[in-house]
C-alpha cells in the first residue's frame, strides 16, 4: 500500500467549514455545509454551526463543492526539466485548477525508470501542494528495449507504468511487459503512436497540414498502436490503460473492445475536446502538441465517447515549456501545452452543449464531467478509497478533506501572464471561460482560498 | 460562441498586425486578382526602369528593407536586393544556416534585434514552414514571404504567372493587347508537389488567376490532402500532356528516393519526367518552366530544357522585376507609379513622400522602435504604409 502523503497532520490546525454550496460526488447531488477537521471530514449537513472558536469559513454560495480533481497526466518535469516545472510550481497549478492529485509522467530527464528516482519524486511530493503518484516507465531510459525494474517500483506503490511521449515500438517487448505487470497486478499505460507511420510529423496530417506545408501524422499512427496493444490485451489478458485518444478510429477500437469486456481504460485531454488542424493555421506553436490536434468528426467522436462511457476520465497531458523553446519555428518547438489550471473551466465551458459540435444528448451533465476528472481518474489509478487511497471522495464524514469547490458562472479570461505553472504555454490565452475554481482544499489545508494558492 | 469556431484558422494573421495597416506578403492567398494583376502592371513599368543606363528609380528612398536568409539561397536572395536597390531602398542582410537557437538566441530575438535598427519590409527565407507568418508578432514591418519550408513562395509564383502572362503577349501580333490574366489555359505542374512550396503558391496564384491546374505526380509526392485545392490530380503524366499549354516542372530533391517516397530517380524520370521522347512529341507551343536549379536528367531531360518554348531564363530575369513591383506595392505610398520615362534622377512623381525628411537620415526615428514615437506627427507616416 501507498504511504500516506506526508503532510502535516493539520491537527492543531483550525476547524474548517464550506458553507453554502451544492455538493456533487459520485453518491448524487445535495446542498450542505462541510465541516473539516484535522486533514478529514468530520461533518457533511445543513446549516452547520460555524462555532465562532476559530472556525474558518470559506464561502461556497452558488458554488458546487465536488472531491478534489485527479489527473492521470502531468508532466511536472523534475527532474531535469526545472526551466520549465518543478513539482512544486506543477502542484501548484494543480491546486489552482481544483486538483488535489496529479500522476507524473515518468519522461524526465532522467526518466523515472528505477526505484530510487521514484522515491526522489515522491519525496518531493510530499511537501507539494497536492498528492504526487507517480507513473514510471516500462522500458529502462524510455528506449524501448529493456524492462525497467516494475517489480522493484511497484513495491513501492507505483501503480501505472508508460514510456509516454512515446509509445513502445517493439510488440514483442510490449507483450512480454504487458504479462511480466499482469504478475505485479500494475497497469500499463501507452502513448499510442506508430513512429514508422507517425514520421516524425509536426501536426494531423490532413487538409491542413497539406495546405500549411507541415509534415503530418495520420490517425492511424495512433489508430495502429491501438488496435496492436487491445491485441495484446485479448492474447494476455492484462489490463491497459489507453493516454490520450485523439481520433474517432481509435474510440471505435475501445468501443469494440469494452463490448468485448476488455480490461481497458482510456482518457481524452481537455484540448482534444474543444480545438482542431484548424488552430495550427497561424503557425502559433501553442497548438503545437501530441497526439496533434485533430479534426471536427475526431472533436465530437471523443464528446460522444466521453458521453457513454467508452472514454473513462479528462486527463489534462499538461506539459509545460519554457517560452523560449517555443518562440521557435513550428517544426523545431517541442510539442505540449499546459492544462491544469484551466481544465475545469474549459470543460465546464464546453458541457452546456450550445456549440454546433454539441454533445449528444445536448449538453454533458455535470456530475458526469465531475466523474470524469474526479472520481473515476481516482480509481484508474488506485488513488480512491477502495484501492487504501485517499482521493475521489465521497464526501462524507470520516473521509479524506480533498475537495475543490467551483464557481459555475464566473466569466474569466484566460492571462497566461498569471499562470502560477512556471510555463505559460497555453492553447486557450485570452479565451472566455464560464466556471472558475474558487477553492481547493488538499488534505484539510485550504490550499487555493478565493483563487489564490496559499504557499 | 464555441471555441473551435474561435479557431477555424480563416485569418491566423496577429490582430496588432491587422490594426497597425503594414501590408504583408505571406500566401499568395493574400493577394486577390486585382492585386495580382496590379502587380503585373507594375512590373510592366519597371521593365522599362532595367532597360535604362542606370536601372533605378527613387521610389523606395528612405525605405530599409532587410533579408533575412535563414536557408542559402543565392538567388533568391540576389533578386530582392536587387529589386530593393533598383528602387533606391537601403538593403540590410541577415544570413544564418543553423537554428538560431542552437547558438542561444531565439527566433523572437533574432526578429526583434533586427526590428529595432528600424527596417520596412523584412523579407524571410526559413527551412521551415511558417516562420514569416510567425515574424509578423514580433516586426512593425512588412513581411514578405521569400519561401518558408514547404509552404509558400509567393513573389516565385507571381513571376512564374507573370512569365507566362508575357510569353503569351509575345504572341499577339503587334499592335494587339495580350491577356490580362490565364483564363483559359490548362497547366500541369508535375513532381513533387508535397515538399514544394512553390507549388503551393502557384496552385492558389494560377487558379486565381483562371488557371486550369492539374497536379501530376505518384501519390507519395502528391499533398495528403486536396481538400479545398481548386485542382485535379493524376498520376499518368502522358495522359494529360497532349491538352497542356504549360508544362511546370518541379525540383525533385534526390533525398526523395531514401525516403521511401520513390524507388529510384530513374522510374521517377521515366513516369513523371519530361524525357527526349516526351520533349519530341511535345507541342511547341507548350510552354516549359522550372523554378530552378534544374536536376538535368531527372525531372527534366537535358535536352528538354533548351526548347525554344522553354521559359527558364525568363523566369529568372522576371523575378527581379516582380520583386521590385511586390516591396513596392507593401512600402510604396499607393500613388501612380514613380516610373514616367525619362525622368529616372527626379523625384518619384506623384509618390506623395518625397518632401518627407531626407532618405536614410531621421528615418530610424519615425520607424517607431521606441513605442512612445509612433504616431509622432505627419512625419510618422513614414514608418509603415498609408
Amino acid at each position: 500500500m501507498r504511504p500516506m502523503p506526508e503532510h502535516d497532520g493539520g491537527a492543531d490546525r483550525p476547524a474548517l467549514l464550506v458553507r453554502g454550496g451544492r455538493v456533487i460526488d459520485s453518491e448524487g447531488e445535495r446542498r450542505a455545509d462541510v465541516l473539516i477537521q484535522g486533514r478529514d471530514i468530520v461533518a457533511v449537513g445543513t446549516d452547520l454551526p460555524a462555532g465562532g472558536n476559530g472556525v474558518t469559513v470559506l464561502d461556497a454560495g452558488e458554488c458546487i463543492v465536488a472531491p478534489g480533481l485527479v489527473d492521470l497526466h502531468t508532466h511536472l518535469r523534475e527532474p531535469g526539466g526545472e526551466i520549465a516545472e518543478t513539482v512544486e510550481t506543477g502542484t501548484r497549478a494543480a491546486a489552482v485548477g481544483g486538483y488535489t492529485a496529479v500522476v507524473a509522467m515518468p519522461n524526465t530527464e532522467p526518466a523515472i525508470d528505477n526505484p530510487s528516482i521514484v522515491r526522489d519524486v515522491l519525496a518531493l511530493g510530499r511537501s507539494a501542494l497536492a498528492e504526487v503518484a507517480v507513473a514510471a516507465a516500462i522500458t529502462v531510459g524510455r528506449a524501448g528495449t529493456t524492462l525497467s525494474p516494475m517489480g522493484e517500483i511497484a513495491a513501492l506503490g507505483v501503480h501505472l507504468f508508460t514510456d509516454d511521449g512515446r509509445g513502445v515500438q517493439d510488440s514483442g517487448l510490449m507483450r512480454r511487459a504487458l504479462e511480466y505487470a499482469s504478475d505485479l497486478g500494475v497497469v500499463l499505460a501507452q502513448h499510442c503512436e506508430d513512429a514508422g507511420l507517425a514520421a516524425g510529423g509536426h501536426m494531423h496530417e490532413g487538409a491542413w497540414s497539406s495546405r500549411l506545408g507541415l509534415s503530418g501524422q495520420p490517425a492511424v499512427a495512433e489508430e495502429a498502436m491501438v488496435a496492436r496493444d487491445l491485441a495484446l490485451v485479448r492474447e494476455t489478458g492484462a489490463p491497459m490503460h489507453f493516454l490520450h485518444l485523439s481520433t474517432a478510429g481509435s474510440v471505435e477500437l475501445i468501443r469494440r473492445a469494452k463490448a468485448d469486456g476488455l480490461p481497458v481504460t482510456a482518457e481524452v485531454t481537455p484540448h482534444h475536446l474543444v480545438l482542431t488542424d484548424a488552430c495550427v493555421a497561424g503557425y502559433d506553436t501553442a497548438f503545437k502538441v501530441n497526439p496533434p490536434l485533430r479534426t471536427d468528426a475526431d472533436v465530437a467522436a471523443l464528446r460522444e465517447a466521453l458521453v457513454d462511457g467508452v472514454i473513462d476520465a479528462v486527463a489534462t497531458d499538461h506539459a509545460p515549456h519554457a517560452t523560449e523553446f517555443k518562440e521557435e519555428p513550428f517544426d523545431l518547438a517541442p510539442f505540449g501545452m499546459i492544462g491544469l489550471e484551466t481544465s475545469l473551466a474549459v470543460l465546464h465551458t464546453i458541457s452546456a452543449g450550445d456549440s454546433p459540435d454539441g454533445w449528444p444528448g445536448g449538453s454533458w451533465p455535470l456530475a458526469e464531467l465531475l466523474a470524469s476528472v474526479s472520481w473515476r481518474p481516482a480509481r484508474i489509478a488506485k488513488l480512491d478509497r477502495a484501492s487504501g487511497g485517499r482521493q475521489g471522495g465521497p464526501i462524507a464524514p470520516g473521509a479524506p478533506a480533498n475537495l475543490v469547490v467551483f464557481d459555475p458562472a464566473e466569466i474569466w479570461k484566460v492571462d497566461p501572464g498569471a499562470m502560477v505553472s512556471r510555463s505559460h504555454n497555453t492553447p486557450f490565452a485570452g479565451m472566455l471561460l464560464t466556471g472558475r475554481v474558487r477553492h481547493t482544499i488538499y488534505e484539510g489545508e485550504a490550499i487555493v482560498i478565493d483563487q489564490h494558492a496559499q504557499r | 460562441m464555441t471555441m473551435t469556431s474561435e479557431f477555424t484558422g480563416a485569418d491566423p494573421a496577429p490582430a496588432a498586425a491587422r490594426e497597425s495597416g503594414v501590408r504583408h506578403l505571406i500566401s499568395v492567398a493574400d493577394l486577390d486578382r486585382e492585386a495580382m494583376l496590379g502587380i503585373f502592371h507594375l512590373a510592366d513599368a519597371f521593365k522599362e526602369v532595367a532597360e535604362r543606363p542606370i536601372p533605378r528609380v527613387p521610389a523606395l528612398r528612405g525605405k530599409t528593407v532587410a533579408t533575412l536568409f535563414f536557408e542559402p539561397s543565392t538567388r533568391t536572395r540576389l533578386s530582392f536586393e536587387a529589386a530593393a536597390k533598383r528602387l533606391s531602398a537601403d538593403v540590410m542582410s541577415f544570413s544564418a544556416s543553423t537554428s538560431s537557437l542552437e547558438k542561444g538566441e531565439s527566433l523572437r530575438d533574432t526578429i526583434e534585434t533586427i526590428d529595432a535598427m528600424g527596417v520596412d519590409a523584412m523579407v524571410v527565407r526559413h527551412k521551415s514552414s511558417g516562420v514569416p507568418s510567425q515574424v509578423r508578432a514580433w516586426t512593425k514591418a512588412s513581411v514578405v514571404n521569400g519561401g518558408d519550408g514547404q509552404h509558400e513562395h509567393p513573389t516565385q509564383a507571381l513571376l512564374d504567372c507573370y512569365t507566362i502572362r508575357e510569353a503569351l503577349a509575345d504572341r499577339v501580333p503587334a499592335g494587339g493587347a495580350g491577356p490580362e490574366d490565364l483564363r483559359g489555359l490548362r497547366i500541369a505542374i508535375v513532381g513533387d508537389v508535397r515538399h514544394s512550396r512553390v507549388a503551393r503558391s502557384d496552385v492558389l496564384a494560377m487558379t486565381a488567376l483562371g488557371a486550369e491546374v492539374v497536379l501530376v505526380g505518384p501519390r507519395t509526392l502528391l499533398p495528403p490532402s486536396l481538400e479545398g485545392w481548386p485542382v485535379k490530380a493524376t498520376a499518368d503524366l502522358d495522359d494529360v500532356m497532349g491538352s497542356l499549354d504549360v508544362i511546370y516542372l518541379l525540383r525533385i530533391q534526390k533525398e526523395r528516393a531514401q525516403a521511401a517516397l520513390l524507388p529510384s530517380l530513374e522510374e521517377y524520370h521515366r513516369r513523371f519526367g519530361l524525357t527526349r521522347e516526351r520533349a519530341a512529341h511535345l507541342d511547341p507551343r507548350v510552354l516549359v518552366m522550372h523554378p530552378g536549379p534544374m536536376n538535368r536528367g531527372v525531372e527534366i531531360a537535358p535536352e528538354a530544357a533548351e526548347l525554344p518554348s522553354s521559359l527558364i531564363t525568363r523566369q529568372v530575369r522576371n523575378g527581379v522585376l516582380i520583386r521590385m513591383a511586390v516591396l513596392f506595392h507593401l512600402l510604396g505610398a499607393g500613388g501612380p507609379l514613380p516610373v514616367a520615362p525619362g525622368h529616372s534622377d527626379s523625384g518619384p512623381a506623384g509618390e506623395g513622400r518625397s518632401e518627407v525628411g531626407h532618405p536614410g537620415e531621421g528615418r530610424f526615428d519615425v520607424s517607431g522602435s521606441e513605442p512612445g514615437q509612433t504616431g509622432a506627427g505627419p512625419e510618422a507616416g513614414g514608418a509603415s504604409d498609408a
